[in-house]
């Protein structure tokens, strides 16, 4: 299968890459950026006049919720869901039901992705057995099942012990270990710790819930020498706790999500439970501490976190609600809206250029070798790499009404009746390996 | 192609306060947060005028003659329900009582599930009482749009009838509550009472409220209210109106954040000493039931000053109100 996009804004914030021109696809893998040779003789031919052709994005966190919890979404539901936000590569969690830790799980979901053929599944597997916090999983074996890192989603180890230990058997091999840096005693509320919480009675997570874990886990990884993914900073501080790491040369990195990236804790309102999520959205000044990170790289990667949530576990009181939103089909958007790119109809060159890397060439940064032979080409637009490919058109607003949403999970915080944003960016074509996932061409 | 102007970045739907409708009426009461003085002083005028009701041989009005009030008590609570119930009889309403702790819930029913099939009974009006902050919002915002709800307490969030009957109380003794200083003593972080009460305190231009307790229970942040936080007793009640003791729940012992109720009463517990530090004219409140000798000494409560007892009858008179009200409103 030969395709040829023409006429498209060629952007690729690996190479700097920003131009209108064509892009070749031969049989899953770019042949040509800029100018196809004349003589290639395209199957189909798509015409991107007007519209942005660039790296498929790459999410370091979703929930697709299978194994367990098909109820609330399924990897068919929700891959096509990364497919339509334009989302060709996507990190999933071990918090299934049962947990991520037994390669035999691993290799089923991994096969059934492939059958899928939506978008292309990284497993993290669980960094103890049943995220109990106790007992090592076979980490090689999970590596060989396909794993490119260990986690324990959001059920921290409390025995520092297990947990140092579980950094020095992963430092042998050289694999990253994820952890959500969160004190389990002093995470244990519903709302960030603040004047919204306190106003409304909602049990609160003090700041110092992050920032002590911050800390537990730099020293460790001083001692050890892991490498470490700090997954969803949610404060200001936190932002200022992983820069000191850095600075200090420590093999550290870290991501936000898109609701702490773009709310706060006021938006809340009365008791509104599609802002229920974990971390908790936090204040005005964490929010624009977290903006500021990311684009100055202290923060690598913005990602959906989502997770979709069915109704019943949503229609409750703020504090029983089940924390989560869906995000593969928004975050190309909220990444547009973060860097200013949705202020024009052809954003401006450095603009788009840091929304796209925020998603794609960033997390690809993240993942490192854990990729594998995509290590050089995913997330980025390279003659002979792998043709992943979102086509959009950032001319093109709307807003989120949930019903018209891909994905199983229906609630989020950037609902227009919640929040009332309006997004930029619709994804029109997103290709895996040079095949169709998702199309949505203007006729 | 779709080539729309630009529009604004964000497009923020105005959020009109839940228990308002369009002309500024109460259609449920929620919170005494966010609730204009109007309508404030509108369900105190309104308690005066039941209050003789109250002592009037037949103590009955036809107001809410051929309703339905459900009391929905998620929470167990003998003493709050009863008052609503009275109050719902004076105005003539069918009363029902269901306890849900002891039923639905308990067999998994949804909360809004019960609410769905309550309303199918023709339910004119909710008394809710949940043990979750915001519970009475997500009712209201799913019930249909004559049937009522009024907020009994939620998780630590809001107990505004509690409120407008201490409102009601201190206007009856105090007359002005422009020149008053009022302390709130006890576990307040927990405290519905404490919240709605703050935001009823100061909307009806209270100039100095203060919240008095040990630094587990009152912590800084509580300064976002609108309140002084004070960490003695000694600089809580001196020269104080009213002084306000709120009831200690045993848990807060056994949660770490106090070590015995005997070493609170020490502190924190209000004795005639104590008292004395206020204006000699200061009155005593307690939204029940009392401990004595753990927030209370038996000497205050029972004392000239206390006005526990009053609060209890003008209770009913504004719950009487605040009934009449809102099913007076169309949403």
């Amino acid at each position: 299968m030969k395709i040829l996009i023409r006429n498209g804004r060629l952007v690729d914030p690996a190479s700097g890459l920003d131009q209108v021109g064509d892009l070749a696809i031969t049989s899953g893998r770019i042949t040509a950026i800029g100018n196809a040779n004349a003589d290639f003789a395209p199957d189909r031919t798509i015409d991107a006049t007007g519209l942005i052709v660039a790296p498929g994005l790459v999410d370091l966190a979703a929930r697709l919720k299978e194994p367990g919890h098909e109820h609330e979404g399924m990897l068919e539901s929700e891959l096509a869901a990364a497919a339509a936000g334009g989302v060709t590569s996507v990190v999933c969690l071990p918090d299934t039901d049962p947990a991520l830790d037994e390669p035999g799980l691993v290799e089923m979901l991994k096969l059934r992705a492939r059958k899928l053929s939506r978008c292309r599944l990284f497993p993290l597997g669980a960094l103890t057995r049943g995220l109990k916090g106790e007992a090592l999983t076979e980490m090689a074996e999970l590596h060989e099942a396909g794993c490119i890192g260990y986690s324990q989603a959001e059920s921290p180890i409390k025995d520092l012990q297990v947990l140092s230990r579980a950094l020095q058997y992963a430092a042998t091999f050289g694999y990253t270990v994820w952890l959500r840096p969160q004190d389990p005693w002093l995470g244990k509320g519903v709302a960030a710790s603040g004047p919204m919480a306190t106003r409304l009675g909602l049990s609160g997570v003090p700041v110092a819930s992050e920032t002590i874990a911050i800390h537990t886990i730099v020293e460790l990884v001083r001692s050890t020498g892991a490498r470490v993914h700090l997954c969803r900073i949610s404060s200001a501080q936190g932002v200022e706790l992983v820069r000191q790491a850095k600075a200090e040369g420590l093999p550290i990195t870290a991501d936000v999500s898109i609701n702490s990236l773009m709310l706060t804790d006021v938006d809340i309102g009365y008791f509104n439970s599609a802002m229920r999520v974990t971390p908790p959205l936090r204040q005005g000044r964490d929010r624009d501490a977290l903006q500021a990170g990311l684009k100055d790289g202290t923060l690598d990667a913005l990602v959906s976190d989502h997770t979709p949530v069915d109704e019943d576990n949503k229609l409750l009181p703020f504090g029983e609600a089940e924390p989560g939103a869906t995000g593969l089909e928004l975050l190309l958007s909220l990444a547009l809206k973060w860097s200013g790119a949705d202020e024009t109809d052809q954003p401006a060159p450095e603009a788009l250029r840091r929304a796209l890397a925020a998603v794609t060439l960033g997390p690809v940064k993240v993942l490192g070798e854990s990729l594998g032979s995509l290590s050089s080409s995913a997330g980025r637009l390279v003659a002979g790499g792998v043709a992943d490919v979102v086509v959009f058109d950032p001319a093109q607003r709307w807003v989120v009404s949930p019903d018209a949403l891909v994905s199983q999970g229906k609630h989020t915080p950037f609902a227009f009746e919640s929040t009332g944003f309006q997004m930029a960016g619709r994804v029109c074509l997103t290709l895996v390996a040079g095949q169709v996932a998702h199309e949505a061409l203007p006729a | 192609m779709a080539n729309i102007a630009p529009a604004p970045a964000i497009l923020r739907k105005p959020q009109r306060n839940p228990q308002l409708n369009a002309h500024g009426e109460l259609i449920h009461l929620l919170s005494t947060e966010g609730l204009p003085k109007a309508n404030l002083l509108q369900i105190l005028d309104t308690a005066e005028q039941f209050l003789s009701v109250n002592d009037r041989e037949v103590k009955k009005v036809p107001l809410l003659r051929g309703k339905s009030v459900f009391n929905l008590f998620f929470e167990n609570s003998t003493r709050t329900r009863t008052t609503f119930e009275i109050a719902a009889k004076r105005l003539s309403a069918d009363v029902i009582n269901l306890d849900i702790a002891r039923s639905s819930a308990s067999k998994g029913e949804s909360l809004l599930d019960t609410i769905a099939n309550l309303s199918a009974m023709q339910a004119d009006m909710f008394i809710v009482r949940h043990s979750e902050s915001g519970a009475p919002y997500l009712i209201a915002q799913h019930v249909a749009p004559h049937v009522h709800v009024v907020n009994a307490g939620d998780g630590r969030h809001a107990h505004p009838t509690q409120a407008l009957l201490d409102m009601y109380t201190i206007r009856h003794y105090k007359k002005d509550f422009t020149n008053l200083t009022v302390a709130i003593v006890g576990d307040i972080v927990h405290s519905r009472v404490a919240r709605s009460n703050i935001h009823a305190l100061t909307t009806l231009g209270v100039p100095e409220v203060r919240v008095v307790g040990p630094r587990t229970l009152v912590p800084g942040d509580l300064r976002h209210l609108g309140v002084r936080v004070c960490h003695s007793m000694e600089e809580g009640i001196k020269d104080a109106d009213v002084v306000i003791m709120l009831r200690l729940q045993n848990e807060r012992m056994n949660g770490g954040m106090l070590p015995s109720a005997g070493e609170f009463f020490k502190e924190f517990g209000l004795t005639e000493a104590k008292l004395a530090l206020a204006k000699p004219d200061a009155i005593v409140m307690h939204p029940g039931p009392i401990n004595r000798g753990v927030e209370i000494d038996s000497a205050v409560a029972d004392g000239k000053q206390s006005v526990i007892l009053p609060q209890v009858t003008f209770g009913i008179a504004v719950r009487m109100a605040v009934m009449g009200i809102i099913a007076g409103n169309e949403a």
